[in-house]
Formats: structure tokens, sequence, C-alpha cells
């Protein structure tokens, strides 16, 4: 290890400021008592945020993204369940093939999986709106949940779950009172993350929605226009603040019961 | 049989893996790799008026991409512009992950979940905060206007290549942050504190052992940056202006306003195909690397 640095310290820091600075000021100028972003800074307000809270069409983008964040979350999550089973516990031929045809949607840019999706959707003469964005957002969140359950599954005691097959219980029963309760924090952590995930992805729903908007797609509907832009600033600043505070809970919950916890935790359930 | 199959599959592996892993193969071939295949199909159709397309087969539309100078430069550009992300991500923050690997020593994680923190928030929002620092009245033209630095805002920082590269180097930082650190973080320290006491200088140490070392979470970092910025469109669209436009921004169209799904699918899968080149490409070099290393 070694041992100081305070060039790298100082440049590290700078680099910090260049990350989180810019997300920074859509809080601040949510605030300002003005019609520009720009400084110096006018006054102190919070009347965007009642413009924001007084547009319906907002109330209704923001349930369509909660309902297919909820779904979509929830189902990734239990198909990557399944898969990150697979690929913690067994050695199988195809092994690597079948890992990477899950993890390409994370990788191929997404505007090519909102073109292929809106093809076959128009071809079978289905209506565009929240059904396909939800099956999009399905198939973008999968691989995201698989690395998070795989991340937690491996290094589990197989030999806890053959123990309990051994002593009668069935494979459900198994599951539920086994594995379940151990791979918990990661479902959670997962079901957190792709609801983000969901609820923040544009490029999908932009293409998908038809007149059905998501919120991502509201802003960027009301983004146009400058007069409406300070409200957007509001919605921004509770969007990152919602996001923030689940997101680390999700890091929390997945470092839950992690290296030497894990084993406590183990003991806890033979209790 | 019932009995037969019940054993078989207590005793096999692969069974077992597979019949786990079906949910997610049949989700990705319903709604991923059958699409593609469909989208490719389109690519070979011809748009005979708003509504109505033509289904007999025609490379016409991959010549119609090539004829356009407007398309083939588009796509040059968006490579240009991703492999310019990629080269100032990588680079800016490789000392970072350097610090965090080999100079902090307590709370490493909490380090790292600070710097990926960002990239958890709304690309949109994130993209939007970087037009309000950029544009014409915004945070750095209104700064340097009340200082009395300038007295016209700078025009080259909104709707340019420029402000596309520098919003796209921070929304995509995380991606080369992780791999990075997870790379110098496998690193034995011993191994590098050997070359020291060998006589080798600090440079050569980095040069020779450490950057070797941690070729893995570079290529790592070049692949999952460079591929889904190509294909961006969020950032130009917002802020690429007429200078900074890429190639999906004519995707979306060809699909939208100008309504003509098959270009719009040969478009796509040009990316796609010029995706796989460069994996390709990335992928190799990096096995040859390697190989002459160890």
């Amino acid at each position: 290890m070694e041992q100081k640095n305070n060039t790298l310290l100082i440049y590290t820091l700078l680099y910090f400021a260049f990350l989180y600075i810019p997300v920074l000021f859509l809080p601040i100028f949510s605030f300002n008592d003005a019609n520009y972003m720009s400084f110096p800074l006018s006054g102190f307000t919070t009347e965007h945020y009642e413009e924001m809270w007084a547009k319906t069409n907002l109330h209704k983008a923001l349930w369509a993204s909660i309902k297919v964040g909820v779904v979509a979350s929830v189902v990734s999550t239990t198909i990557a369940l399944f898969a990150a089973k697979a690929f913690a516990r067994y050695k199988f031929r195809g092994q690597n093939i079948s890992y990477g045809a899950i993890m390409i949607p994370f990788l191929i840019p997404e505007i090519i999986l909102a073109v292929a999706i809106l093809v076959i959707w128009l071809s079978l003469g289905f209506k565009l709106g929240l059904v396909p964005v939800t099956l999009g957002h399905i198939l973008f969140c999968t691989p995201f949940a698989m690395l998070i359950l795989i991340a937690r599954i491996e290094g589990f005691d197989f030999s806890l779950e053959e123990a309990s097959r051994d002593l009668g219980e069935n494979a459900w029963g198994t599951f539920y009172r086994v594995s379940l309760p151990l791979y918990l924090p990661g479902i959670i952590a997962s079901l957190l993350l792709s609801f983000i995930i969901s609820f923040d992805e544009f490029v999908l729903a932009f293409f998908l929605t038809g007149s059905d908007a998501t919120l991502p797609m509201y802003m960027w509907a009301q983004m146009r226009f400058i007069q409406k832009l300070p409200h957007v600033l509001a919605l921004g600043a509770v969007i990152i603040v919602f996001t923030t505070f689940i997101v680390l809970l999700a890091f929390w919950l997945r470092n839950l019961g992690q290296g030497k916890e894990k084993a406590e935790f183990g003991i806890k359930i033979h209790e | 049989m019932l009995q037969v199959w019940k054993s078989f599959y207590a005793r096999s592996d692969p069974a077992k893996a597979y019949s786990l892993l079906s949910p997610a193969l049949i989700l990705v071939t319903l709604a991923m790799l059958i699409p593609l295949g469909l989208m490719l199909s389109f690519s070979f159709f011809t748009q005979v008026s708003f509504t109505e397309i033509d289904y007999s087969f025609t490379v016409q539309r991959y010549i119609d991409f090539f004829q356009k100078n407007l398309l083939v430069s588009l796509l040059i550009k968006s490579v240009k512009i991703s492999f310019i992300v990629t080269f100032v991500t990588l680079l800016t923050a490789y000392p970072v992950c350097y610090y965090i690997a080999f100079y902090v020593k307590k709370n490493k994680m909490l380090w790292l979940v600070l710097l990926t923190l960002p990239f958890w928030t709304s690309y949109l929002l994130r993209v939007f905060s970087w037009k309000i620092i950029l544009g014409t009245k915004g945070v750095i033209n209104s700064s340097l206007i009340n200082a009395g630095l300038l007295s016209e805002p700078l025009t080259f920082l909104m709707y340019s290549e420029t402000a596309v590269i520098i919003t796209l180097t921070h929304a995509w930082a995380a991606f080369a942050l992780l791999p990075l650190y997870v790379s110098l973080d496998k690193i034995d320290f011993s191994l590098i504190e050997a070359a020291r006491d060998l006589g080798l200088s600090r440079l050569e140490t980095f040069w020779k052992i450490t950057l070797p070392l941690s070729l893995p979470g570079i290529i790592g970092a070049i692949l999952i940056i460079f591929i889904p910025t190509v294909g961006d469109y969020v950032t130009p669209a917002l802020l690429g202006g007429t200078d900074g436009r890429m190639l999906s921004n004519m995707i979306q169209a060809y699909f939208g306003k100008v309504n003509n799904l098959p270009l719009g699918a040969a478009s796509a899968t040009i990316m796609l195909i010029t995706v796989a080149i460069v994996t390709i490409i990335v992928s190799y070099t990096t096995k040859k690397l390697t190989q002459r290393i160890s």
C-alpha cells in the first residue's frame, strides 16, 4: 500500500466535483425565483414546486411510470433470480453463450432494442403504449438484476439446500425456508435498482409509449418550452432525491449479511 | 416413464441449469432476437407510401445509406465522438481508480458507492443539467458575463460536438470507474514493491507492471462505454444542435416524422454491425497484447 499522494488526492476530489456539481444545479435552480437558469440567483421561492404539483398530466405520467416500474422490476428480478441460480450453482455446456445472450440487452445501444421492439409490435398490429414499454424494460433490467443476484448467490453454501431436501422438505419448501431468506437482501436490492432503472429509462419509452407518457417522457416534452422549465427543475430535484435514497437503500441491503456477517446470518436461520 | 425422467433430471446438472435459465432465454429470444431478426428483414423492404411497405427483397436501402453523404458522415461522426468520449473517460477516471485502489486504506466501498451514485440519477436529468451549465444564458456564460470577463455569451459551448463530448464523458463515467477499479484492486501490491526494489522508477513500474496488469479493466471499460455511446440519442438531441447530431437522431427520424422504416432499419443494422466490428477488433487486440505480456 502506498503512503500518501496529495496530487492524486486533489485530482480525485476534483473528479468528485465534476461528477456531483452538474447534478446539484437542478435542486439549486429549482428554488431560484426566476425563469432563467443563470447567476446570480435572484431569490428563494418554493413556487416552482407548487406549480409542479398542480399539473395533472404529471400525476398521470408519474402513475404510468410507477406501474411500468413495479411490473418490470418484479418480472425481471424473478427471471434473473432463476438465471443467477443456474450460473452460480451449475457448470454446463453453453454456459458462456447463455450468459452472453442474457447480457446483450445491457450492452447494445438502447435505440436498437427500441427500434427492434417497435418493428415487431407494429407488424403484429398491436397498439403502442405502456405494454411494449414494460416489455422493453423487463428485457433491459434483467441483466442488471442478474449481475446483482449472482454476486449475492455466489459463494452461497448450497449444502444447506441439499440438507433441507434430505430432511424431507420439498423444492418449494426448501426455497421458501432456506434459499429465500438468504437471498432476500439481494432480491430486494435487485427490485429497487431495477425499479429505478425503469423509472428513469427514456429511449425505450420514447419509441414505444404512443400517447401514454411516462415521467421521463413528460419531462422531455416540457423541456422544449423555456417558460415550463422551472417546474421541470423542481420535478428533477424531487426525482434526484428520491432515486438517491432508493439507491443508497439498495446498496446497504446488498452488502447486508455479506462477508463476516454471512455465517451469523446462516446460523440465525437454523435457530 | 415419469420416474425415469425424474431420476435423470435429479442427476443431470445441465437439465437443471437450463430449466432455471429457460425464462431468461425465452425472454431474450422473444423480446430481442426475433425482433432483431424482423428489424433485419425490414431493412430489405421498400417504403412505397406513408403507410405502405413493399415486402419484396432488395438491398437498395443499404445502397441508399452509403449514397447519402449525410448518413455516412453521421455514422463516422458517431464513431468518432464515441472514441473521443471513451478515451477521455478512461484517461480521467484511471487516476481516480488508482488512488482508491492503492492509497485509500479504509472504507473503499464507500468511495466507490459515492463515485457511482450520480450515475443512478436519471440520465435525462444529467444531460439536462449540462444544458443548464453550457446554455447561452447558462451557468458558465452568465457567471463570466457577470464577472465582466465576457460581453457576449460563448455560443460554441452549446449545440456543438464539444457539448456532446463533455456531457457523454460525465454521463458514462461510472462505466469506466467500476471495471478500472476492479482490475487495479486485484493487483498484488508486492509486485509493484518488488519492481521498485529492483531499481525501476515509479514511471517504469507503472508502464511495465501496473498498466499491463490493469489491461482487462481498460478493455472492459472501452467496450461498455463505446458500444452504448455510438447509439446515444438523448445527448445529441438535447445538446448537439446540427453540429453534434449523431446517427441515432436520423434513425429516430426515419421511424418518426420521415417515416421510412426500411431505411431506419438498415441504419440501425449498420450501427449494430459497426459495434460488432469494434468489439471484435478490441477483443482480438487484447488477446494479442495479453499473450505478448505473459
